[in-house]
């Protein structure tokens, strides 16, 4: 019943789902952060750098024996300042080069004026960015161009841009920590609706068909439709079944209760001996095949019961004082007295109400049916070790050596009834309410005669 | 021919190997084992205590110790690619020119990261020891006159007594000590009142030194009255001997030299040459460049306010600048010769 | 009494409305509950038979109407339906007793005669023959004003013999309806309660006589 074909966990993929967006957000962010701070850190170098070089192309002066050249200290300490990269420079003039590395590449294309072109090269062991800056000054009144180039490594830029991005990987992977608990608590949270839809079913009783009319999230309102279809079709179901079983007991026991009734009449009309014993033949069997079908109806319905249990709480003296004076009447025909013993205080358990009754009126039926007339029927209500025991004792035939397990088994009856109409199912249905209710059955032989049967439940 | 070519190649290879000129070379520890290769400018002698206690910590290790110019340390490792696992210079404008340049390898420890940021370049270079140029003064010759204490002092002074100072003020030759160029470069950057000093020293007959021994040598017998930007270490340590010269850091600011160190790139024993770094910048080492080498070694916590290190940057780099450096003793020519 | 019998089926209610009739009972017919408002509305009655399933609807939405409306007279609801749930649901609507079809005839008359007792029932006529008087309600025999204390059994043989002064009954047609058709019963046991109806009757003008080879018959002449 509770075998349920299992295929991984919602919860779980949820779960996943959630941190591998998260660790792809991460993963985004380390990146995007990288490229950006590379970029940035590029820039700036790029500022400081071109900044640099156009200042000292600035501060190249035309005299009249060629161009002055004047390093500032100040620029390439400053250079220096901001990373501590390593710094290359070349001044050319008129397409000689007057001081500095000679070898520092030049850029593919020639700059335009006056403002500073960036380009990476290796140089030496190293890659560097220059910047280059070219203008062009008059010497004896000829235009000489000048260039200037300075490089500097970039393992600054490189730094910057790492410690942001290492930061951003920082920041990443605790935005990756953080998500764990995050989505295990939103993945609670989007399961708690389930969790409570089901409980909500889950605690309805067996016969409790109603929609399912719980708030639930717009997103489970699909499952929410299909139970509640669901539920409607099994209510149909269960109500043309239940129609069937009317129709159908309705249409076999009028005409069986028509053929009962005229076979009395004939019989108290007939005067011939043969026809009458006939005639009471065919009202027996009328009664067993009613019985039967009763008993039939009774023990499915236990079984179906059983399963579905109900427990509600129930007072033993009251069931079983309102069976009694529903066979009342049967048993003054054979001026049987029928008395309840122990009733006056409440007896609580917890069960099924139809199925006690059901099991009761089984063993008073009994009683009365195997209890020669003017005998007593006891009911006796007793409260011992946390059970309830009701003690239903006749003064019949008792067993005649049948052991219980023999008369509690479907259709067997016992060796010494043959002449009293019954289906044999009677016990069963006893047993079977004690079984599923946790309580117990046992038949016993009386000493004074007949039988003493014993239907116990937790006491509640 | 192919032999010949070998010959010539290995000659050519051993030639250049030992083509700088070295001043002294000492073999130290065990006889046998790894050989650590240090190029220094430093006198073995003041160098000596500090390497026997890094070798006292090592044992079945030796130490090569080769002592040259800061010239020649620049050209071994520039021109020559000699083979050395630290490199230990006070010109710190070649070193920051040779690291800059890409000759220096990239180190990494708990010591060189405690390093001050204006004593550190990068993970190339490092300071260990701080020096200050200080102007000595001869009692003896200033005597009945105020000590200068600032730049301004010894101007005036200078002006106010030319026949005493005439010919007996001296100072390095930018055109022949890389440290007199470094300390003149640095005294022009910083004041206005350089060029003067130096106009004024031009006019008195300025005696020009290529190295402080000979200066000091010229102060204690009399010769020299005063000598300008003096590596202060030297004076100390013939202090004892020489009561009558008083070492002066002028007050408006000092200039401070700063000892550095690398470790070549493609350095046989990096490792080696990093651990002895790393013993330089330690407690014990501290203790003997101060004590035993009589190297003022860095201690941030200690600088004086008039003090102004030479920071390790590449500023450095322009007065190298060949254009820079012809300009800039073109003027210290004009201001030495006087009409 | 007057019955109302409400089935559908025609031949049932021939058969209970023919029975009920020999015990000289009065019994009015509805096939239907529409049948039986009309009835309900032109006389009254001292008990209603009442079937679930008819026609034009449900018999216990029908009782339940009644109970609602406060008309209290006695229902028995004769059932197809034999589970325990439609027991109680039966007497849940109102119903003072239930039958399941096909029913034993003397458990109906068993069953009435209950449920017109609990209820306090309507007037009665009390029969009478010679100086006995029969109140079926209260199931009091006197004789000559004096109230003998009759048992069940006892009191049904009466009761048979009564309703058929000096008609001749055999053992077999008492023994048919005073024993349940699923007991056995031994061939004395009708000699047994005649012999105790007699004890109880005696000093009446009325007696049993035992009429050899043919039966018994209650005679006051």
């Amino acid at each position: 019943m509770r075998v349920i074909g299992l295929n991984g966990s919602l919860r779980a993929r949820l779960v996943l789902q959630l941190l591998a967006v998260a660790a792809v957000l991460a993963v985004a962010l380390y990146f995007t952060v990288r490229s950006t701070a590379d970029r940035a850190a590029e820039a700036t170098q790029d500022a400081i750098l071109g900044a640099a070089t156009t200042s000292i192309a600035e501060q190249l002066r035309a005299t009249e024996d060629g161009i002055e050249v004047d390093l500032a200290y100040a620029t390439f300490s400053m250079l220096g300042a901001v990373a501590q990269d390593r710094l290359f420079y070349r001044i050319d003039i008129g397409g000689e080069t007057v001081t500095g590395y000679e070898d520092l590449p030049m850029p593919e294309t020639p700059p335009a004026a006056l403002a500073a072109s960036f380009y990476n090269q290796p140089y030496l062991d190293t890659d560097l960015r220059i910047a280059a800056v070219a203008r062009s000054m008059v010497v004896g009144s000829r235009p000489v161009p000048v260039l200037v180039l300075v490089g500097q490594t970039r393992q600054g830029q490189a730094a910057i841009a790492d410690s942001l991005a290492n930061r951003a990987a920082l920041i990443g992977v605790g935005f990756f920590v953080l998500a764990v608990p995050l989505s295990l608590l939103s993945a609670g949270s989007v399961f708690n609706p389930i969790n409570r839809l089901a409980e909500a079913v889950g605690r309805r009783g067996p016969r409790d068909l109603r929609p399912v009319r719980h708030p639930t999230p717009r997103e489970l309102a699909p499952l929410v439709g299909a139970l509640n279809g669901f539920v409607a079709r099994l209510r149909g179901a269960l109500s043309q079944t239940e129609t069937f079983i009317a129709e159908a007991a309705h249409h076999i026991r009028t005409p069986l209760s028509t053929v009962r009734t005229e076979a009395e009449i004939a019989l108290r009309q007939s005067d011939d001996e043969a026809t009458r014993v006939r005639l009471r033949s065919m009202i027996r069997g009328v009664e067993t095949s009613a019985r039967s079908a009763s008993q039939l109806l009774d023990h499915a319905m236990v079984l179906y019961r059983s399963d579905q249990l109900e427990r509600v709480e129930v007072d033993l003296s009251v069931v079983l004082r309102n069976v009694a004076r529903a066979f009342e009447p049967t048993a003054e025909l054979k001026e049987l007295s029928l008395r309840v013993i122990g009733d006056a205080a409440p007896m609580r358990t917890k069960g099924d109400p139809l199925l006690i009754e059901a099991a009761l009126r089984n063993l008073v039926d009994n009683a009365i049916k195997y209890s020669p007339a003017e005998t007593e029927v006891q009911m006796v209500l007793s409260a011992a070790d946390g059970m309830l025991h009701v003690q239903v004792r006749d003064e019949g035939r008792g067993l005649s050596g049948a052991t219980m397990a023999e008369l509690s088994r479907r259709f067997t009856r016992g060796g010494n009834v043959g002449d009293v109409v019954g289906s044999g199912l009677g016990l069963t249905i006893v047993a079977e309410v004690a079984g599923a209710l946790g309580g117990r059955f046992t038949l016993e032989q009386r000493e004074t005669g007949g039988t003493c049967a014993s239907f116990s439940l937790p006491q509640l | 021919m192919r032999q010949l070519f070998l010959a010539a190649a290995i000659s050519l290879f051993a030639c250049v190997a030992q083509a700088f000129e070295v001043e002294d070379e000492r073999m130290f520890g065990a006889a046998e084992g790894p050989v650590l290769s240090v190029l220094s400018t430093t006198d073995t002698e003041i160098f000596a205590p500090l390497i026997e206690a890094f070798l006292a910590q090592r044992p079945g290790l030796r130490l090569r110790y080769v002592v040259a110019s800061s010239q020649e340390v620049y050209r071994a490792i520039h021109d020559e690619g000699a083979q050395f696992d630290l490199v230990i210079s006070s010109a710190m404008d070649l070193q920051m020119k040779l690291a800059n340049d890409g000759f220096a390898a990239g180190y990494n420890s708990v010591a060189v990261a405690g390093l001050p940021g204006w004593a550190r370049w990068r993970d190339r270079l490092f300071g260990f020891a701080l020096e200050p140029v200080v102007l000595l003064a001869s009692r003896r010759a200033l005597a009945g006159l105020a000590m200068p204490r600032t730049r301004r002092d010894l101007i005036d002074l200078l002006r106010a007594n030319p026949a005493r100072f005439n010919g007996r003020i001296a100072t390095y030759d930018p055109h022949v000590s890389g440290a007199g160029y470094l300390f003149a470069t640095q005294d022009a950057r910083q004041t206005d009142a350089f060029w003067r000093l130096a106009e004024v020293m031009g006019r008195l007959n300025a005696r020009l030194y290529c190295c402080s021994g000979a200066m000091i040598d010229d102060l204690e017998s009399g010769d020299l009255a005063l000598a300008y930007n003096v590596v202060g270490s030297y004076a100390v340590t013939r202090l004892p001997d020489a009561p009558d010269i008083e070492v002066i850091e002028p007050e408006d600011f000092t200039v401070a030299l700063l000892r550095t160190a690398f470790i070549p790139a493609g350095a046989a024993q990096a490792g080696l040459g990093g651990a002895l770094l790393d013993f330089m910048l330690g407690a014990q080492g501290r203790a003997l460049i101060d004590g035993v080498a009589d190297l003022p070694p860095l201690d941030q916590s200690a600088l004086p306010p008039h003090l102004r290190p030479i920071r390790l940057d590449p500023g450095l780099l322009v007065y190298l600048d060949r254009i820079k450096r012809q300009n800039f003793l073109g003027e210290w020519d004009a201001a030495m010769t006087q009409p | 009494m007057r019955f109302l019998l409400v089935e559908d089926s025609p031949e049932l209610a021939q058969s209970v409305r023919d029975l009920l009739a020999l015990d000289g009972h009065g019994v009015d017919h509805a096939a239907s509950l529409a049948e039986a408002q009309d009835c309900l509305s032109a006389a009254s009655y001292d008990l209603i038979l009442l079937d679930i399933m008819l026609p034009d609807g449900d018999g216990r939405a029908f009782l339940h109407a009644q109970r609602r409306a406060g008309r209290d007279t006695p229902v028995i609801v004769m059932t197809a339906r034999a589970a325990v749930s439609d027991r109680v649901d039966v007497l849940d609507s109102g119903a003072d007793d239930y039958l399941t079809k096909p029913f034993d005839f003397a458990e109906l008359e068993a069953r009435v005669r209950a449920v017109l007792r609990r209820r306090g029932g309507a007037a009665q006529t009390v029969r009478r023959y010679a100086d006995l008087s029969f109140n079926p309600l209260t199931a009091t025999v006197t004789i000559a004003g004096e109230a003998r204390d009759l048992r069940n059994r006892e009191l049904r043989l009466f009761e048979i013999l009564l309703a058929a002064p000096d008609r001749i009954f055999s053992k077999d047609q008492l023994c048919d309806r005073l024993f349940s058709y699923a007991e056995s019963v031994s061939d004395n046991a009708i000699e047994v309660y005649v012999g105790r109806l007699r004890k109880k009757l005696a000093g009446s003008a009325a007696r049993i006589e035992t009429v050899r080879g043919l039966g018994y018959k209650l005679t006051g002449a």
